[in-house]
């Protein structure tokens, strides 16, 4: 019965309080509430709910409709640069035709996917990339000809170097450049792994990829 | 014969308009119109789902659940041999007509604000003597939990084609929309989405379907105002908890308690924001 009796306290201290809860009030009632209201299901466990500093500041910016103050956004942003890891061996791009299969699929990571599957890259749920594709979402910027358009002719090429390395950085961790993005941090979280983001980055640079025809 | 194909292929034309989310593009490239009005090109994803609905509106499922659910109100069932008839949905006791779009709301006598379903498992368990909790832990679709789904189907059809008219005076009420409104920016799970995240800006869309802006009012018929409804792929009619819980569970979040706070305090905001909006639940999706 737990969710019946889990307002319980709350309404006591509404009774003693004739204006209501603060907004902090509210804020921790609030953290408490998401606490109490799920369960582990699968490889899906309450943990998950905890927040880092960059979910706890961009939820409560969202909620409250103010933006984020630009030097609170700057130090979460260069917090989340430091986790970036670089390719070991150097090598940015793998296989784009691996990579347009990674950016099709949308599986992983729900309760209802088992432990230890490959997950997808979700990638075509918000963003247009190559032109076949005409299923595409929205969320995200359009990435079609992303490579093209930046003038990276060849992904070896020194003068390609600062596209390599943001694209890079950005598929591992969106928010060391947009601390409130709403882009998953596809390496940061473990969603995809450095094999997978090479091939992500093929489908976005490399010229024979279909995204820069 | 070529009629039956050119109908079977704006059905699948259609229907992969509407499977946005299970990649159904192959079936959206591949099925070529099938005559020269059908397929303008501007067409949207919500046109085409709009279209499918209205060809299937005349014989919508839902009404094989709202009839069963309209029995189960009546009949005497539980440990106590009792019918729902003396269950206050809001209105009185025994009201059904128009309670649907006021609800979520405050509940004196559990002092907490509840949504039907977590307000028909009151009633289950104080009038029939059913246990409400271990209802809350069955399976979507299994036991009790079908009852639920009757009795939503039908509840919600009696309100069919009224406005959203959450009553929001009382501070309990207030306070589950200040909750909901930061359960549905709440960023969290290996993905970092919120609620917000699809539904928090205007004319977002995921693969191609077409996402309602749920911080205010999406229009008649859209988001909150569209459920309970039949869903044609899954062959199931769903409440609004199953499909809050469908939600988080893409969202990557862990399972939400049926009847959780969470999710009462969700609808409190979705519901107020959605004053207006007329209801046309049960509604049928792909």
């Amino acid at each position: 019965m737990r969710f019946l009796i889990a307002t319980l306290p709350a309404a006591l201290l509404l009774a003693a309080c004739a204006t209501g809860p603060s907004p902090a009030e509210l804020d921790a009632q609030a953290a408490a509430m998401m606490q109490a209201s799920f369960s582990d299901k699968g490889i899906a466990t309450v943990a998950r709910l905890q927040q880092d500093p960059a979910n706890e500041a961009c939820s409560q910016a969202d909620a409250s409709g103010k933006p984020l103050p630009a030097a609170q956004a700057k130090a979460i942003e260069e917090a989340n640069f430091k986790t970036i890891q670089w390719p070991k061996d150097g090598k940015f791009l793998g296989d784009w035709k691996e990579g347009e299969k990674i950016a099709q699929s949308g599986r992983g990571n729900t309760w209802s996917d088992k432990a230890g599957s490959a997950n997808g890259g979700n990638c075509y749920n918000c963003h247009q990339i190559s032109k076949a594709e005409l299923s595409f979402g929205t969320i995200g910027p359009s990435l079609y000809q992303y490579g093209k358009l930046r003038g990276v002719a060849d992904p070896a090429d020194p003068a390609s170097k600062a596209i390599v390395e943001y694209t890079w950085g950005k598929l591992w961790n969106a928010k060391a450049y947009n601390a409130c993005s709403a882009m998953p941090r596809a390496g940061h979280a473990g969603i995809l792994d450095e094999q997978q983001i090479k091939h992500v980055m093929a489908l976005l640079l490399d010229p024979k990829s279909p995204v820069n025809q | 014969m070529a009629e039956s194909k050119n109908i079977r292929n704006q059905r699948l034309r259609l229907i992969g308009a509407g499977l946005a989310l299970a990649g159904g593009v192959a079936l959206l490239t591949s099925a070529p119109p099938a005559d020269a009005q059908s397929a303008p090109a501007a067409k949207s994803a919500a046109d085409g789902i709009a279209e499918y609905r209205k060809m299937l509106e005349d014989g919508n499922p839902a009404e094989l659940f709202e009839l069963k659910g309209e029995s189960l109100w009546k009949e005497a069932r539980g440990p106590k041999k009792a019918s729902l008839e003396g269950c206050d949905l809001g209105q009185g006791k025994g009201v059904v007509k128009g309670v649907f779009v006021t609800l979520p709301r405050y509940f004196a006598d559990t002092n907490r604000v509840q949504d039907l379903e977590s307000r028909l498992l009151t009633c289950m368990e104080t009038l029939q003597g059913f246990n409400a909790a271990e209802i809350a832990k069955t399976d979507f679709g299994k036991g009790e939990q079908k009852t639920l789904e009757a009795l939503v189907a039908w509840i919600s059809a009696e309100s069919r084609g009224m406005k959203m008219n959450l009553p929001n005076a009382h501070p309990e009420e207030q306070r589950m929309y200040e909750l909901g409104k930061r359960a549905f920016f709440y960023r969290g799970g290996p993905y970092d989405f919120a609620c917000a995240t699809c539904h928090g800006a205007e004319g977002q869309r995921i693969r191609l379907q077409d996402l309602p802006d749920l911080r205010k009012n999406p229009g008649d018929g859209i988001g909150f105002a569209a459920w309970p409804a039949y869903r044609v792929s899954a062959g199931q009619l769903w409440g609004m908890q199953r499909r809050l819980n469908d939600c988080f569970r893409q969202q990557r979040f862990p399972y939400p308690g049926f009847g959780s706070d969470v999710t009462i305090a969700l609808s409190s905001y979705m519901g107020l924001n959605a004053k207006g909006a007329e209801s046309i639940a049960p509604a049928i999706k792909r």
